[in-house]
């Protein structure tokens, strides 16, 4: 193999496993470090400049970093990281100091957001203190988007949504809410220099074609339509009997809201088994909690209606097969399932819509109505029109949209500025060792052994009973810190330098995990399965240095690296150092 | 501040015979200079005793004074263990040795321990034939009171102070041939392929097994100069050949081919195959293991591996017939025989 690159700045980002796996990249292991010794202003402060919606984040998140979590990989469960993100925010001090103070003075360029969700307000968060004039328009009377809409208060309070959204508001954003954007023909019309569509995917999938859904509409509602309603308090009850349909985190979302607006019998019915359903896995376990049973492998034939009234539904049952390496669900034979239901609640996914764009303007449509973006620039193929959020490429997360808010902003100013859109600005980064003395690192280099700690939830009696009531409790200060400290530090790296190698085996006979070899090079295949430790885990690099003096290679497995930091301490030339890598994705400006 | 060794493994450890990981032999993290040779001789102890699957309560490790003597803190840490006085440690395993020899005695010196102060002791449990392995972690210098030339030290090395040695050095492998050492080896702590294998065999064994091994020392006699330093070792290293240990339960894969190819079976059935570099030694000939010590030291070389192997001479057991059981387990009825025994053995007096 080749001499691995750590000029490459992507090599030892890949190694952050947490941070690599996080659409938007927030450095993970330097705000929990900074959470273990109680800096939670500095913490969140990290969060906001990268992910900019730390408490919505830490309570909603979809957690891509979790299951990349390297602790996932030597015990069993991942550290708590979207967790611990709420401990920054919810003790954090005084943060706006911290934020770009305006006015900031107006470039002379504006620019439009449509739609008021995540993407849209990272958007404004990026451009403004840049001089950008940010018109945001919102159909909703405040600005949040989804975050509003989808996600029921005791999931995430009203109150640190709207902190968080008022945070970028408070930058001089113009608002215009309560303003559906009809026509974006009209927008480009006005004299914005760029408009940003951040509409999301706003329509909830239905069952038209299901017997008796038209019969029983009065109590057949759209999963995300009904949850918006709740949101905006147009509907305050359910009957006590509930079918909701889907596997996804939406349907978690409606069951959970139907048992805190009088749905007594809950229940989710989804048509694939229990293992693949979309939804979180913490996400079922709270709608479990709850009383609600996920009535698997059922798929809905029809609504039951009597005299006008939904009585229920009825369901086949299904088993998964593979068939040439496809699941297939195929009927078992047995007589339909029928489900009482007094309303049901249809949550099996959403799409994009995009009335509002005039086909003929200049933004292509492809063959499934959606609008041709580029995945790097976020632009469509009209010059002053850029796409991100769930309106870019369908259904994805909070988070998601927050990264392609920061891509389309960089677009968006280099398109202001007449520079070339694929001129991308380089990461920042940093590598510092961070050795203070012979045994002595400016980490707590020490591997704790502490299971994962558990979020602590508010009694059911409570939360049932109030809408708006948080479930979760969120960790204390004192498990914040043990929790944290359960973080590997892998943003500290293990950098070898060949000529200080004396070849004395010291870092071999020292890694507890078995990471590094010194061997003969070959062809990776062949090296990863001649290692003290087979590296089989093909996803994780290896780390190889140029020949040695006796023309062998110290070969480091990434795998389960421990970054304990003992090689480091074992090395007597200091051929091995660790280096705090720090990586942030480059913001507009 | 790292004092203290991570609990995790790899998830994916291996687990030998008795199902135990390689983890379950290691002991407690080292406090020796990093990069000291003697760290990597632990851990291919380690290697080995894992794959020879020795139940640790099967093993006593016994030590004298000196850097190398602690290292058995760092290894085998479910095993019995005794640190003796300086340069006694022959004397304790031959007492253990003697009480229950059921168990594997892995002695651990070094060689100011064996050399000096132990010489002594070392030529004797040698011309016993002790059933032990006896491992010198030869670095050439006293590491422990910084770093003054020993008897191994050899003449004209140059010190890290930069004074160069007039004494002869003792070459312990010479002397171990010459005294009738039934198991002899030389080995480099900086390659534990070859390292490992003469452990193993060592461990098979039936008699003395000395193994002495080059440990350089990385905080003084480390330096330009130094025939014991990593550079310097490397550099004049000739080994007798590629040694690979074969135990008798496992299926011999290897095919013989031009006669370059060798197995010796050991006592226990396990065969130690080797390839054979230097076409005039035969281990099995004391004469010619002799020819190449004394060739190699004129060279300049510094000859490793498998040197000597002598299957054929009596344990100190056998030699002294002493009984078959372990002393703890004797119960009265066996020690004392009764009245009639006695009297028949006066009768026979009379």
């Amino acid at each position: 193999m080749q001499p691995t690159d750590i000029k490459d700045p992507e090599y030892f980002h890949k190694v952050v496993d947490c941070q690599y796996a996080c659409p938007a990249h927030t450095p993970v292991p330097e705000y929990i470090r900074l959470i273990s010794q109680e800096k939670y202003t500095e913490a969140y402060m990290i969060n906001w400049e990268s992910n900019v919606f730390p408490g919505v984040l830490g309570r909603t998140c979809d957690r891509p970093c979790e299951p990349a979590c390297r602790r996932g990989r030597i015990e069993e469960e991942p550290v708590a990281i979207c967790r611990l993100k709420r401990v920054a925010a919810d003790n954090k001090g005084e943060v706006k100091p911290f934020m770009p103070q305006g006015p900031f003075s107006f470039n002379g360029k504006k620019i439009a957001l449509v739609g008021g969700g995540p993407a849209s307000l990272t958007v404004a968060r990026d451009l403004a203190p840049l001089g950008y004039e940010i018109h945001l328009f919102d159909e909703q009377f405040k600005g949040g988007g989804f975050m509003r809409s989808q996600i029921p208060s005791f999931r995430l309070p009203e109150s640190v949504l709207d902190e968080e959204v008022n945070y970028i508001l408070d930058l001089g954003i113009h608002t215009h809410f309560n303003h559906f954007v009809h026509s974006l023909e009209e927008l480009l019309s006005q004299d914005y220099d760029a408009v940003f569509v951040g509409t999301g995917a706003p329509k909830g999938r239905d069952l038209p074609d299901l017997p008796g859904r038209n019969e029983g509409a009065k109590n057949i509602h759209i999963g995300i339509n009904w949850l918006a309603n709740v949101a905006f308090e147009h509907t305050t009850n359910i009957g006590k009997k509930v079918i909701v349909l889907g596997g996804g985190n939406t349907a978690m979302d409606c069951c959970r809201t139907s048992r805190r607006l009088g749905g007594e019998s809950v229940k989710v019915v989804v048509r694939s088994p229990y293992s693949e359903m979309k939804a979180s896995p913490w996400e079922k376990e709270d709608a479990m909690h709850e009383d609600i049973p996920i009535v698997d492998n059922h798929v809905p034939i029809e609504f039951v209606v009597k005299d006008g009234v939904l009585k229920g539904m009825n369901f086949e049952k299904v088993t998964p097969i593979i068939e040439n390496g496809k699941r297939k669900l195929v009927p078992t034979g047995e007589p339909l399932v029928f489900i009482e239901a007094d309303d049901v609640l249809i949550a099996i996914g959403q799409e994009n819509s995009f009335p509002w764009i005039e086909r003929n303007i200049g933004v292509t449509f492809d063959k499934w109505d959606m609008p041709e973006v580029d995945t790097l620039t976020h632009a469509s193929s009209h010059p002053k029109v850029f796409f991100g959020g769930d309106a870019a490429w369908g259904p994805k997360n909070v988070i998601t949209a927050v990264a392609h808010g920061h891509q389309a902003a960089i677009s968006i100013d280099l398109a202001c500025r007449n520079l070339p859109l694929t001129q991308r600005p380089s990461p920042f980064v940093n590598l510092v060792s961070q050795k203070m003395g012979l045994h002595e690192w400016a980490y707590e280099s020490n591997v704790v052994n502490d299971v994962r700690y558990t979020v602590a939830q508010a009694d059911k009696k409570v939360t049932l009973s109030n809408r708006k009531t948080e479930v979760e409790l969120g960790f204390t200060k004192h498990e914040g810190c043990k929790e944290a400290e359960r973080c590997l530090n892998c943003d500290v790296q293990t950098v070898f330098v060949e000529d200080k190698c004396i070849e004395c085996d010291a870092c071999v006979d020292i890694c507890p995990t078995t990471c590094i070899t010194f061997i003969d090079n070959a062809e990776e295949d062949e090296l990863r399965q001649l290692l003290n430790m087979p590296a089989l885990n093909t996803s994780q690099d290896l780390y190889v240095s140029a020949p040695l003096k006796t023309k062998r290679v110290m070969v480091k497995d990434e795998d389960v690296c421990l970054h304990c930091g003992l090689c480091a301490e074992r090395c007597p030339t200091s051929a091995w150092d660790m280096h705090k890598f720090l990586y942030k994705v480059t913001k507009a400006g | 501040m790292t004092f203290i060794k991570p609990k995790f493994r790899h998830p994916d450890l291996p687990k030998n015979k008795l199902g135990y990981t390689l983890s379950y032999y290691e002991g407690a993290l080292s406090t020796l200079c990093a990069g000291c040779g003697h760290d990597s001789i632990s851990a291919a102890i380690i290697q080995s005793a894992f794959e020879m699957n020795i139940e640790p309560h099967k093993l006593a490790k016994l030590s004298g004074i000196g850097c190398s003597s602690k290292t058995p803190t760092y290894f085998l840490g479910n095993s019995h263990g005794f640190n003796s006085v300086h340069g006694r440690m022959p004397s304790v395993a031959t007492g253990a040795n003697m009480a229950n020899k059921d168990l594997i005695y892995l002695g651990v010196s070094g060689d100011g321990d064996t050399a000096s102060i132990g010489m002594g002791q070392f030529v004797h449990v040698i011309r016993r034939n002790l059933k032990m392995i006896y491992i010198v972690m030869n670095n050439g210098c006293y590491g422990l009171t910084k770093g003054q030339d020993s008897a191994t030290a050899d003449n004209g090395s140059i010190s890290k102070a930069g004074i160069v040695n007039q004494f002869q050095a003792i070459d312990l492998c010479g002397l171990a041939i010459e005294l009738g050492a039934t198991f002899v080896a030389q080995s480099f702590s900086g390659d534990k392929k070859q390292l490992i294998p003469l452990i193993k065999a060592a461990m098979a064994h039936n008699g003395f097994a000395f193994i002495n091994v080059i440990s350089p020392c990385v905080t003084f006699n480390n330096n330009k100069g130094s025939t014991k330093s990593y550079d310097f070792v490397r550099g004049h290293l000739e080994a007798t050949g590629t040694f690979d240990f074969v135990p008798e339960m496992e299926e011999i894969t290897t095919t013989y081919e031009s006669g370059e190819k060798h197995a010796i079976k050991l006592h226990d059935g396990s065969l130690l195959q080797f390839n054979k570099l230097d076409s005039d030694w035969d281990p099995l000939d004391r004469f010619s293991a002799m020819k190449a010590v004394h060739q190699a030291r004129e060279k300049n070389e510094i000859i490793t591996g498998l040197l000597y192997l002598n299957q054929g001479a009596m344990d100190l057991h056998e030699l002294v017939n002493t009984c078959d059981r372990p002393l703890n387990t004797l119960k009265k009825e066996d020690l004392c025989p009764g009245n009639g025994a006695l009297a028949s053995i006066n009768a026979g007096l009379r």
